[in-house]
């Protein structure tokens, strides 16, 4: 078993074991902090595939933006252990079941296909700034300038749900 | 490393969120459920663009090689508009019945 081999192994367990932490911990908090841990493990994955840009921009954008609004919305609710609705015992066990078996069906298809192809690690220059911004200026410079649009009108859309509702206030009042 | 590792992995992770949106009724976990299942995809379209960069396909026009990157790129892009959206409409509905417990949103049963 050589170096990369092992690092693999164990990045994914790591992943894995936060994975199933953050669905079973009771206080919502502790499931933000552990899918902040996912995520990082899931950025150790892109440097060792040698997607240096997708690395940094997973922490930044994931675990950094992403997760702090979480975080902060959890905090804003007051959310806590004891707060938290507990389904029913037999659907929980329902639920396990029926998305282990699909684990295990999809994974035994996978596995039983005779043919294989090996994976480029820790090499490889297209995961690196320069050849991924030189191809998304490029060839998908539209889908770029659209996504600003996008993420314009989700702003927008975000302060409209947000803000309070007066009318309806001033209806409850009266 | 092998294809299929990463092709188990990240199905394992892609399983676990699923789980995780059945057996929770907290609508914050739900959503962080979905996020972890982006991320599952997200790994596994990187493994496969590096499983690509191997084939002699790809040496012949390198200046596609980082499609698939761009593509996880986007999906950020989006998945990050689409949490702004989501939390916005949680703390509303938090707002109004002041639960986030996904039972309590029925009123369309009857």
């Amino acid at each position: 078993m050589n170096f990369t081999t092992l690092v693999f192994i164990i990045l994914s367990l790591l992943t894995v074991v936060s994975a199933v932490m953050m669905i079973a911990s009771k206080s919502p908090v502790h499931s933000v902090l552990w899918l902040i841990v996912v995520f990082f493990t899931i950025s150790g994955h892109y440097i060792m595939l040698n997607a240096q840009f997708l690395a940094i921009v997973n922490i930044i954008v994931y675990a950094g933006a992403i997760m702090v609004l979480f975080l902060f919305v959890v905090m804003l609710m007051n959310l806590n252990a004891d707060s938290e609705p507990i389904k029913n015992y037999r659907i929980q066990l329902i639920g396990i079941i029926s998305g282990g078996v699909l684990l295990l069906i999809l994974l035994s298809s996978v596995m039983s296909i005779d043919k294989s192809q090996l994976v480029e690690m820790k090499v490889g220059d297209e995961g690196l700034i320069k050849s991924l911004g030189m191809n998304l200026f490029k060839n998908y410079l539209l889908p770029f300038e659209i996504s600003s649009v996008l993420f314009l009108s989700a702003m927008i859309g975000a302060v409209v749900i947000g803000k309070k509702d007066e009318e309806a206030e001033n209806k409850k009042v009266n | 490393m092998d294809i299929k590792a990463y092709i188990a992995l990240s199905l394992s992770l892609f399983i676990i969120g699923i789980i995780g949106v059945l057996i929770r009724r907290n609508a914050i976990i739900i959503f962080m459920c979905i996020e972890l299942m982006l991320n599952a995809v997200n790994l596994l379209l990187v493994a496969f663009s590096k499983m690509h960069a191997l084939s002699p396909v790809a040496k012949a026009s390198l200046d596609y090689a980082s499609d698939a990157q761009i593509f996880v790129f986007f999906i950020m892009v989006v998945a990050a508009a689409e949490v702004t959206v989501g939390l916005a409409i949680i703390v509303m509905m938090y707002r109004n019945v002041h639960t986030v417990d996904v039972n309590f949103l029925n009123r369309l049963k009857n």
